[in-house]
């Protein structure tokens, strides 16, 4: 029996069955037909405008012509797709559509990607078209520093339009006036460089014609002049998959892979246009040595074996514990794994810890401690299900732009959506509710919000009862809490609070998402708890479109976790004090693993502890700009006996090195990163590392040679079998599985295929747990000498401490020096003016950056990003550390601002 | 533009978007023109971006984007109209005001505008000054129209 919903059909005499509700388009993909199309964009519902998919379809003795992308199959269809007539037809549609096409682009000339041009010469068009019309061309628009936009080219087809519009929600690309005066505009016709675009690119990835390319020659050459290595963008946590475009052994452009099950081949300014970094000229290419006060070239072996002998002097000495590890969340899954495992099975010791400490160290203290298992719950594509999404200290659409997709799609189909944030952030002007709290009053108004959920019998009982304990603390606490109290705690109004709690408890199921702003606290763990009390609070666990969704900074923040490159926990988050678990890694790696935790890097980088560590190997770190308070970093970081930095370039924490290694970027290797929805993936070797640089594994295992306990493995594949072996969660993951398909774990055995929604069923733990949580101020808060409160993040188009995306020009064009955001009322009482520049001193220091007057930034509070080095925002940071977690207080500190002349 | 106007504007529609072609006419009243600044506020205030609000706005003739003469002139250019000689009747009116269709005369007294369809094909050609219709024009009337125009 077939199903009914099944329609059978057949394209080009050759019978098939597909879902009801197919078009004609996609009907005829699945059997590799190429019927020809150009407004057609994949993701988007039809608007057939082009009619260049125009086919010949016979049915009940009639016979039309059809445009395959808009007509659903139904049953006894007979397609012909090459019909003289539907061919004719075509061919007319693009002569119609070549009369606005310049003819340098015909098959004769270079077409590059040109879809019009391919489709031209698949018809027979060679001579241009009978209808070219006479028009004045349009100058060039090269206003843009990544984008060049030339309209001679443009057919109307709209897919910019929708690229901009519908997929990434920018909406700065449209169409003005009509029929032949048509044109596609940037805002209200200015000029692209100068409108409200940012850069994300879509529209290049989408204009068949090159109307908006990117600038350089990548766009001219012909199909085939590249070879297209499919991989993952290095930036932040989405893991968004793209295509590296490598001719003649460079990455000559970045394209859209529409197969990304992260991001449906949308991308951002910075994982479409931060390549260049790769070939830069300042890629460290030799070991350096440091000799007197400077550097020189060494050979591997004379670097390596001076770091083998330095590290076994100082554990001769001072013992195995005297020597730290920082492991990379830029690295992959298998370098982080070998970066442990050298920590703890060659030189033994659990001193071994990456830079999620300084971002989601409390995301892992707190969910482990209620569910068990320290990950995000859900994926960016069950986003879409949700009813009311709540996004708490997270500027998702500069620091996450593909994560932040989604949530537009939710906001224009009218799904309520709160935001917690002191800034007025583009979430925050798409928000039905904006709760615009003082810094660092996060854990009052959830409490808040807890308060009135429970006092208004919001909460899901059935839920709280059989899945959950510790209701009762909790509430005792939440009670202390009413929204009067928790409004004045954050500066708000107390009836915008119980809107947002009763828009979060109501409309199910209802997401969470946050970053930074809930976890670089004094009170990070305790605030990411109050996270999870809400979301076990209203049943918002186990199931798609709810959830609490941790935003990862970096590529593989989440993997570097999952490795072990924590000082606390083993590969998988298995426990350190468990006997049979230290005995399953002990039999594999042949090698006691030690029992006692070791320190985490604010404590290796922090003065309390200054000389516990005396040798630091520190990979794929700028520590020195990352770590809070610089002064006291530098301090630290040059009394070691032993500092080794493996980079890519000669960053200034490498400047303080003795020996500095030379490692491969992400397109010069092979591995997994693990992204922010848990989602193993592969990256791929696309180029050769510059000179002599390795990847990160390959310099570990040559190290561990030296060091009396060898590493051996081929390829990085085999070190993820090792992994599975090893690592429950990451049981079933295998490089032949990944070659076709992403999987999110826990993926325990090789049939599993994987899990996009934690907690369906029960959590790790058993049952999911509240926790009490009480707020506690900032470690340092405003005072007549420091009356600001200054806070920190990111910006859309750099990324941390600037060493990749300020090597890539383009990005560095769009925001090219450092910058101070201050409240117009703040700037005008200190005389402050756009431009001006101006010092924010700390107790820690001071830095001079240009001020930018910002409304959403609001009075009181002044902004600023920690990518530059010139400003470096760290300088004045407070290193107090959550109890729990170990993560500094990045968010809040005090700080006046000095207005200079010039 | 008035605060009140542009609430009572607002409450007729379920849908605040939906406000944006009176409250174009109200900033054109205003102006003599939509505003680049406009634009934007308009956006901000619908909850559209420039770009929407200058793709609705360049659509339609009866909005120009740009200062103007006192009075516009619009000859209807679409089928009937220009059938019946639109054409002859936009050259007359360039060459008597001395200036190309859609700019404004040194005076600032005139712009000329083609138009599409006006809406009254039983006088094609048709003129539209403000509110008033004119037609069916035939090159000749022009003088005598300009001249009623400029003391009118």
């Amino acid at each position: 029996m077939r199903d009914a919903s099944t329609i059978s059909l057949t394209i080009d005499s050759r019978p098939t069955m597909v879902p009801q509700g197919t078009t004609l388009l996609d009907a005829a993909r699945s059997l590799r037909i190429a019927i020809p199309t150009l407004c057609q964009v994949p993701s988007l519902p039809a608007q057939p405008g082009c009619r260049v998919c125009l086919v010949q379809v016979a049915q009940d003795g009639a016979v039309h012509l059809r445009t395959a992308c808009s007509t659903p199959v139904t049953e006894g269809m007979e397609v012909l797709t090459e019909a003289e007539e539907a061919v004719n037809a075509r061919t007319f549609v693009l002569e119609m559509l070549l009369a606005d096409h310049p003819v340098d682009c015909l098959p004769e000339e270079r077409g590059g990607r040109c879809e019009l041009h391919a489709l031209a010469k698949r018809h027979h068009l060679f001579s241009g078209s009978r209808f070219a019309r006479q028009r004045a061309p349009f100058p060039i628009d090269d206003s843009h520093p990544l984008i060049r936009m030339d309209l001679n080219r443009c057919i109307l087809c709209r897919r910019c339009v929708r690229a901009c519009g519908e997929i990434q929600g920018h909406h700065v690309l449209g169409i003005a006036e009509r029929g032949d005066r048509s044109v596609v505009i940037a805002d209200d016709g200015k000029p692209l460089g100068e409108s409200t675009c940012v850069s994300c690119g879509e529209c290049v990835a989408y204009c068949p014609t090159g109307a908006l390319a990117e600038k350089g020659p990548a766009w001219n050459e012909e199909v085939g002049a590249h070879q297209a290595i499919t991989t993952i963008c290095p930036y932040c946590g989405c893991g968004c998959q793209l295509d590296l475009h490598v001719k003649d052994g460079q990455v000559v452009t970045v394209g859209s892979n529409f197969d990304g099950p992260a991001n449906r081949g949308s991308l951002c300014a910075k994982g479409r246009f931060g390549f260049q970094f790769i070939h830069s000229p300042d890629r460290l290419t030799m070991p350096l040595i440091l000799e007197g006060s400077g550097f020189r070239e060494a050979t591997w072996e004379e670097a390596l074996d001076l770091v083998a002998a330095g590290l076994r002097e100082i554990a001769a000495r001072h013992g195995a514990d005297a020597i730290g590890v920082a492991a990379s969340a830029k690295a992959t899954n298998e370098e982080n794994y070998l970066l442990q495992k050298l920590a703890r099975a060659v030189l033994g010791t659990n001193n071994v810890d990456h830079c999620a400490r300084l971002c989601h160290a409390p995301t892992g203290t707190a969910l482990l401690s209620a569910f068990g298992s320290p990950a995000g719950t859900n994926s960016f594509a069950d986003l879409e299900e949700a009813e009311a999404l709540l996004v708490v200290g997270s500027n998702t659409t500069e620091q996450h732009p593909i994560a932040a997709l989604p949530m537009k799609r939710l906001v224009a189909r009218g799904v309520p959506l709160i935001v917690i944030d002191p800034r007025r952030i583009e979430l925050a002007r798409l928000a039905t509710v904006h709760l615009a709290i003082r810094p660092g009053t996060d854990l009052a108004v959830l409490n808040g919000m807890a308060h009135v959920i429970l006092e208004e019998g919001l909460w899901d009982r059935t839920f709280v009862q059989d899945r959950t304990e510790g209701f009762e603390a909790m509430q005792e606490t939440a009670r202390r809490y009413p929204p009067e109290v928790a409004a004045s705690i954050a500066g708000i109004d107390p009836e915008l609070l119980r809107r947002a709690a009763r828009l979060y408890a109501t409309r199910r199921p209802a997401s969470i998402y946050y970053t930074m702003g809930v976890t670089q606290h004094t009170s990070g763990h305790q605030t990411v708890l109050a996270l999870a009390n809400l979301a076990l609070l209203t049943g918002n666990l186990g199931k798609p479109g709810a959830g609490i969704n941790p935003l990862r900074g970096q590529n593989n923040v989440q993997g570097a976790c999952d490795m072990g490159a924590l000082p606390d926990a083993l590969p998988g988050y298995q426990s350190l004090d468990d006997p049979n678990v230290r005995e399953r890694f002990e039999s594999v790696w042949g090698r006691p693993v030690p029992k006692r935790p070791g320190l985490a890097l604010t404590q290796i980088l922090g003065r309390e502890r200054q000389g516990a560590i005396r040798g630091l190997y520190l990979v794929g770190e700028n520590a020195l700009l990352a770590e809070p308070d610089m002064t006291e970093t530098e301090a630290v970081l040059r009394s070691l006996d032993l500092l080794v930095v493996q980079d890519l370039f000669l960053t200034e924490t490498a400047r303080l090195a003795h020996v500095v290694l030379p490692a491969a970027s992400f397109a010069e290797k092979d591995g997994t990163f693990t992204n922010t929805e848990r989602r193993v993936q592969r990256i791929r070797k696309a180029v050769e590392p510059p000179g002599q640089a390795m990847a990160d594994w390959q310099i570990v295992c040559a190290l561990s040679r030296r060091l009396g306990t060898p590493m051996m493995y081929g390829h990085p594949g085999e070190i993820m079998a090792e992994i599975a072996r090893l690592v429950p969660i990451y049981g079933g993951i295998s490089y032949d599985r990944l070659e076709s398909v992403s999987l999110q774990w826990p993926c325990p055995h090789r049939d599993h295929p994987g899990t996009p929604v934690l907690y369906a069923n029960r959590f790790p733990r058993g049952r999911g747990r509240f926790h009490p949580v009480e707020w506690l101020p900032p470690d340092e808060v405003p005072d007549s000498d420091f009356p600001f409160v200054l806070t920190t993040g990111r910006t859309l188009f750099q990324y941390h401490t600037g060493t990749m995306s300020r090597r890539s020009d383009g990005l560095h064009l769009l925001e090219p020096e450092p910058y101070i955001e201050v409240n117009p009322i703040d700037a005008d009482r200190l005389g402050a003016r756009e431009g001006q520049k101006v010092a924010v001193v700390t107790r820690r220091g001071q830095i001079v950056a240009k001020t930018r007057v910002e409304a959403g930034t609001p009075p009181g509070v002044i902004f600023t990003t920690f990518h530059f080095s010139e400003a470096p925002a760290n300088r004045l940071t407070n290193p107090a550390l959550d109890p729990v977690a170990l993560i500094p207080e990045f968010k809040v500190c005090a700080a006046r601002l000095e207005p200079l002349n010039g | 533009m008035k605060e009140e106007t542009v609430q009572q504007i607002l409450s007729r529609y379920a849908h605040r978007r939906s406000a944006l072609l009176p409250l174009l006419h109200l900033c054109q009243e205003e102006a003599g023109y939509v505003t680049p600044e406009a634009i934007g506020q308009l956006g901000e205030r619908l909850g559209l971006s420039p770009t929407q609000v200058a793709e609705v706005a360049t659509f339609y003739d009866m909005f120009r984007l740009k200062p103007g003469g006192r009075r516009e002139i619009w000859v209807c250019h679409n089928l009937s109209c220009s059938l019946l000689g639109a054409e002859e009747v936009v050259r007359r009116l360039e060459e008597r005001l001395g200036v190309k269709a859609g700019e404004t005369t040194p005076d600032g007294a005139f712009t000329l505008r083609r138009f599409e369809c006006l809406a009254a094909c039983e006088i094609a050609p048709v003129i539209q000054v403000g509110p008033d219709y004119y037609g069916p024009v035939r090159p000749e009337d022009i003088d005598a129209l300009l001249e009623r125009l400029r003391n009118g």
